[in-house]
């Protein structure tokens, strides 16, 4: 039963920090009608941040503050530098725009801080796992990063549904010619909300750099499962990416957690324990196609579109 | 035209192309063979390319200590990234054989992309020499002519670390390993020596699944008495942070194959501390060419080589072995392999010989991490594990000399 919690526990942790990825995707997805393949190098560029201001402060925390803030600078630079030249285009067009900037954030990554990788070690308060029921341990740090990525969904959505900035950014997602046309500085909109969204990502990486290690190529992977997410989500929906992350991580754990044992029951102890982890990878995809054929808009697809 | 001028031609011609037939014969062989050719196939971009580039820093020591030269004949190495993908590794190594027409393939860290690019190397009768890469495919069914190894069997390293395991009286032992051919073979190989009940084994999706909480948790819920894990790589950095994150460091007690290593211990620093690991060489073994071979890389680029370099310093040597054996001819394949067969060369692990399989019968090393008196932290030789150990396939090939 523990077990149980234990594992859904680390299910919403993986969700949610999956939302803060797949936000700043959607936004720039939706109100821009971008296509950003380069959001994993933000998340990337993210904990590299980190992991230098660490060793320049000794802090950990103000590591992580100035991290985010440098990645919002960063995002906003390359709106101004470079999305700006894409709008409008062809989705083709961003996809190898973008996929550019990949290889070029990787290749500058390699020339600043070397091929090897970079660890960010935690302090010793959050190094340590926390009795959070009788007899149920889990890991300090990811405690922080559930408290951390909800107040950053509650922020969201409070930004979104009850500030004029957020009235904005909704009224982008329905109509984008619109909203230019009531006057309203679409560009500066833009902007921000690139470097928004470019800011949520630094978070997730720099959040996942003491679990993982800082590494050229990290937010590869993830990117995959956060466009998964704004799938399932509705495009344009932060609502929609909140519940698919959630339901992807859970998925994604309470997959890996059960299904072998589940398998085991009825197939051979090898057999099982093959097929497993492979099956458990499908399930997140499975889900996808599912959603895609009953709704192809996605749950939460933005108003108006 | 007379019938004479036309005969006279006909000889001339003739003549001519006798001689030219002749010069080709008499030519010296060693003019034949320019150069010995060399592919170098290995991971160099993406998380693991510090591994690829510790094996080239290591092979290029080797080839300084040679001369950059083998049995008088320069060396020409052609280094080719295999993005630790078996689609490209195969693909690189193809291109090798086919268009380059090396003499020799050397590398391969990964188990999958050595089983893939196999094949096309070894049809082609172009020895392969795996610098890292075991399968047990490979040391049985699959054994070929053509293979050589200067590392070991997958399954040797966490047999010894199963022996050890049996030595500290582990009762109950919970298994972690990449869902990989290499993953499956390291697995088994604890469990073929380990004496204990094995009460979890959780296979893990490669390479890119990074997050083991899931697992972890498992691990927790199971409590063993031991953890063994098989972590490669940046994955090993990564297993061994949020190992202690879970608060488990200091409860159960980790066993290890292939996690700890130079060029994953300045990441792992404090944490890779206490944890024991198996392995064929260590970099403080006390012969001469393994001081030799340190000294250098150590002068060079500043850190020391990893295991996967040792085994690419001897992968140079060995063939260098073979070519000065057959004066350079390399045509005369078999006795390019009757002389690698001999291990005739100063390995940096000290002498092996081979099997019947051409893989190493070797000692194996139970290693920990030390602390100098300056907070450094490196590898250094605890004890011998196991003595000539062979492995648990060679039964299964066919080949016999």
């Amino acid at each position: 039963m523990l077990l149980i919690v234990e594992q859904c526990l680390n299910g919403l942790q993986f969700g949610l920090l999956l939302f803060l990825l797949a936000a700043g995707l959607t936004l720039v997805f939706g109100i821009m009608d971008l296509v950003n393949l380069a959001h994993g190098s933000l998340y990337m560029i993210g904990a590299y941040f980190a992991a230098s201001f660490a060793v320049l402060t000794g802090s950990f925390v103000a590591a992580a503050l100035l991290a985010f803030v440098a990645t919002l600078l960063v995002g906003m630079a390359v709106e101004v530098i470079a999305m700006r030249r894409l709008y409008g285009r062809d989705h083709l067009d961003h996809v190898l725009g973008t996929f550019g900037l990949i290889l070029f954030f990787n290749e500058l990554v390699r020339l600043i801080w070397g091929p090897a990788g970079l660890s960010l070690p935690l302090p010793a308060w959050l190094s340590t796992a926390t009795e959070i029921l009788p007899g149920l341990y889990y890991p300090t740090y990811r405690i922080a990063i559930l408290v951390v990525t909800l107040a950053v969904a509650l922020f969201l959505y409070v930004l979104v549904m009850r500030t004029r900035v957020g009235m904005l950014i909704r009224a982008g997602a329905s109509n984008r010619e619109m909203v230019g046309a009531l006057g309203i500085n679409i560009k500066l909109l833009n902007t921000l909300v690139f470097g928004l969204g470019a800011a949520l990502a630094g978070l997730a990486g720099l959040m996942q750099a003491p679990i993982l290690t800082v590494q050229i190529g990290m937010g590869e992977n993830i990117l995959i499962l956060a466009f998964v997410v704004i799938i399932i989500g509705g495009i344009g929906s932060i609502r929609g990416a909140f519940i698919a992350a959630i339901v992807v991580g859970l998925i994604d754990t309470i997959g890996r957690a059960f299904l072998v044992d589940l398998l085991r029951a009825v197939l051979s102890q090898t057999a099982a324990s093959t097929a497993g982890p492979a099956l458990s990878s499908m399930l997140i995809y499975l889900m996808m196609a599912i959603v895609l054929v009953l709704r192809p808009e996605g749950l939460f697809p933005a108003s108006g579109k | 035209m007379t019938q004479r001028a036309t005969s006279l031609r006909l000889m001339l011609a003739g003549g001519v192309s006798a001689a030219a037939l002749a010069l080709t014969l008499a030519l010296p062989v060693s003019a034949q063979q320019k150069s010995v050719k060399i592919g170098f196939v290995s991971t160099f971009s993406g998380p693991t390319a510090v591994i690829g580039n510790d094996m080239r820093n290591s092979f290029e020591v080797a080839l300084d200590h040679l001369g950059r030269k083998m049995g008088g004949l320069p060396v020409e190495v052609i280094y080719e990234d295999d993005q630790q993908k078996p689609e490209v590794g195969k693909q690189k190594s193809e291109k090798l054989v086919q268009s380059d027409k090396v003499d020799f393939v050397i590398g391969y860290i990964w188990s999958n992309v050595l089983l893939a690019s196999l094949k096309p190397v070894v049809d082609s009768q172009t020895f392969l020499i795996s610098a890292n890469a075991g399968p047990s495919q490979i040391a049985g069914d699959l054994c070929s002519p053509f293979f050589f190894s200067t590392s070991w069997q997958n399954d040797q390293t966490p047999q010894a670390v199963g022996e050890y395991m049996n030595q500290k009286g582990v009762k109950t032992a919970f298994l972690l390993g990449p869902n990989y051919a290499a993953g499956k073979d390291m697995l088994a190989g604890v469990k073929s020596t380990f004496k204990g009940q094995v009460i979890g084994e959780e296979y893990t999706k490669w390479p890119d699944q990074l997050d083991f909480s899931a697992e972890l948790s498992k691990v927790r819920a199971a409590k063993p008495d031991a953890v063994f894990i098989f972590y490669p790589g940046a994955a090993g950095v990564q297993f061994l942070t949020q190992y202690s994150q879970a608060g488990l460091k200091g409860q159960i007690p980790l066993y290890t194959a292939f996690v700890i290593d130079e060029t994953t211990l300045p990441l792992q620093k404090e944490l890779a501390v206490g944890v024991p690991g198996a392995q064929q060489w260590v970099n403080d073994l006390p012969n001469d060419a393994n001081k030799k071979f340190v000294a250098d890389y150590r002068a060079k680029h500043k850190h020391g080589p990893s295991f996967y370099g040792a085994q690419s310093y001897d992968a140079a040597n060995l063939v260098n072995s073979a070519v000065v054996a057959v004066k350079g001819d390399l045509t005369k394949k078999d006795d390019v392999r009757n002389a690698m067969r001999k291990a005739n060369y100063a390995s940096v692990r000290g002498p092996y010989k081979y099997g019947n399989n051409h893989i190493p019968i070797q000692n194996f090393y139970l290693q920990e991490v030390a602390k100098e008196s300056d907070g450094s932290l490196h590898l250094k030789t605890v004890a011998t594990i196991v003595k000539d150990s062979q492995d648990r396939f060679h039964d299964r090939c066919q080949m016999k000399w």
